[in-house]
């Protein structure tokens, strides 16, 4: 259980990474918190020939918010998403779905990129990412650019990244007055990756729903966005008995998954996966959609 | 196999080794600078055992390469011991007073994640003692001992501060 040699390399700037990464190449990983890669180069499923630590690039840290969006640097912690005031408040979602992530000390060292990089189809942050329609940004000595979330995941632990692309930040929106969200995950034991999980936000006005998003974990090889459940909800009438009650959000559940293909393995069947799924989908709504409701009612109310 | 020089502060003394960049901070710890009081179970971040705060917070120290650790501060389970030598400190007292060990393997793991722990929370409820203590695996307990031992521990704590604060 000891990684294979492999040369360190420590940049102090993004740029200095990136030209690194040019250079090494294919041989070449980016060590961000390693609380995934460090486990896979000691078991020896991976031994990339150079690391390239990015932990003390200072410019891939930091929070800042313009024109409704969030920028939160790559190298975020994952309790720094649970702590951090302007996520709290904007995103409340990424610092939910942080809780979720391991022990605490994982939360300690895993970081927001990394976790986004890496592309665990059982990980909560890619599922967030998805529902909210986050986008990535990502550098190589070619430049920057910004890929949208729903295009970065293409498999489990594969995305569009190059080689030689870093992420150095993610672009989320603020959803403004009126919103809910939430995580709900079955795991066997607090900590582990969820056997079927749901990330979901709600934003309501005037007794509706106006704005859905649902993002399904671990129920295929990448995050799955529910568009359909995404468009049964929208328009509907946000009050208890008139359209947005527990049987009707069952049933947005049931339909989320039915035609998903979850994996099936000694943590459970594709079938039982799917049942699991449309419970947490329809437990994340209801919780959404509780907070969501009474945001809306305090809204406007004098303080 | 270039090693490379790392200087760090462990439990309060400042330290050099070289070492390969392969090599773990708790290989590091427990090779290079003698503190065995870290142990290594899984060596792939599942148990806790080799947990250590590292600029306070606690990590497993099997997930971070030792040259990772170059200029920061860590402490190991030897510098929570008591202030006199051969005494303990009060979360190790805890354990020893609630039967929070049995072979003992898994209990520096659990003491550094406990100290950070009530650092943070230093009151805290059972369920939150169970979620705290999540990330640490022992094999001979069955981990009732051990959520007394947090409890006590907390108690132990908050007196030594109380004592600390009257003191000062």
């Amino acid at each position: 259980m000891k990684a294979a040699v492999f040369e360190y390399h420590r940049p102090a700037s993004a740029e200095a990474a990136v030209e690194m990464l040019a250079e090494l190449g294919e041989d070449a990983k980016v060590l961000a918190g390693g609380q995934s890669l460090v486990p896979v180069m000691a078991m020896r499923l991976g031994r990339p020939e150079h690391l390239v630590d990015v932990n003390r690039i200072a410019e891939l840290g930091g929070v800042s918010r313009s024109d409704g969006m969030l920028r939160v640097g790559a190298l975020t912690r994952h309790r720094a998403l649970e702590r951090d005031e302007a996520i709290g408040r904007d995103v409340p979602l990424l610092a939910r779905a942080a809780t979720h992530i391991g022990h605490f000390q994982i939360r300690n060292r895993g970081t927001l990129g990394g976790s986004l990089a890496h592309a665990d189809p059982a990980a909560e942050l890619p599922a967030v990412a998805v529902a909210l329609d986050a986008v990535i940004e990502a550098r190589s000595v070619r430049g920057s650019r910004s890929i949208p979330a729903g295009d970065f995941f293409v498999s489990a632990f594969t995305t569009v990244l190059e080689p030689d692309e870093l992420v150095t930040a993610v672009h989320l929106p603020a959803w403004g007055p009126g919103s809910g969200f939430a995580v709900a995950e079955l795991a066997r034991r607090h900590g582990d990756f969820a056997i079927a999980g749901a990330a979901c936000g709600l934003q309501v006005a005037d007794g509706r729903i106006v704005r859905a998003a649902v993002a399904l974990i671990g129920m295929g090889s990448v995050p799955i966005r529910a568009l359909t459940a995404e468009q049964a909800l929208s328009g509907a009438a946000a009050d208890a008995g008139a359209g947005a009650d527990e049987a009707d959000l069952a049933a947005v559940g049931r339909d989320a998954v039915a035609a998903l293909e979850p994996p099936s393995d000694a943590h459970g069947s594709a079938a039982y996966r799917r049942r699991v799924g449309a419970h947490m989908v329809a437990r994340a709504l209801g919780l959404a959609l509780a907070e969501a409701r009474e945001a809306q009612e305090t809204q406007g109310v004098p303080a | 196999m270039s090693e490379l020089d790392v200087t760090l502060t462990v439990n309060g003394q400042r330290r050099r080794a070289r070492v390969e960049p392969r090599r773990t901070l708790a290989d590091l710890l427990r090779q290079e600078l003698g503190l065995t009081g870290t142990h290594l179970a899984c060596e792939h971040g599942v148990c806790g055992s080799c947990t250590v705060l590292v600029d306070g917070e606690a990590v497993r120290s099997c997930l971070m390469f030792g040259v990772q650790a170059d200029g920061s501060e860590v402490t190991t389970v030897e510098g929570l011991a008591g202030d006199e030598p051969g005494s303990l400190g009060p979360v190790q007292r805890a354990f020893w007073e609630t039967h929070g060990l049995q072979c003992g393997f898994c209990t520096p793991g659990f003491v550094v994640s406990v100290t950070a722990f009530l650092r943070e929370c230093p009151d805290p409820d059972d369920e939150q003692i169970r979620e705290a203590l999540s990330g640490n695996l022992c094999r001979c307990t069955g981990y009732q001992g051990i959520v007394r031992a947090v409890r006590l521990a907390a108690r132990l704590c908050r007196e030594e501060l109380r004592r600390e604060e009257a003191g000062s």
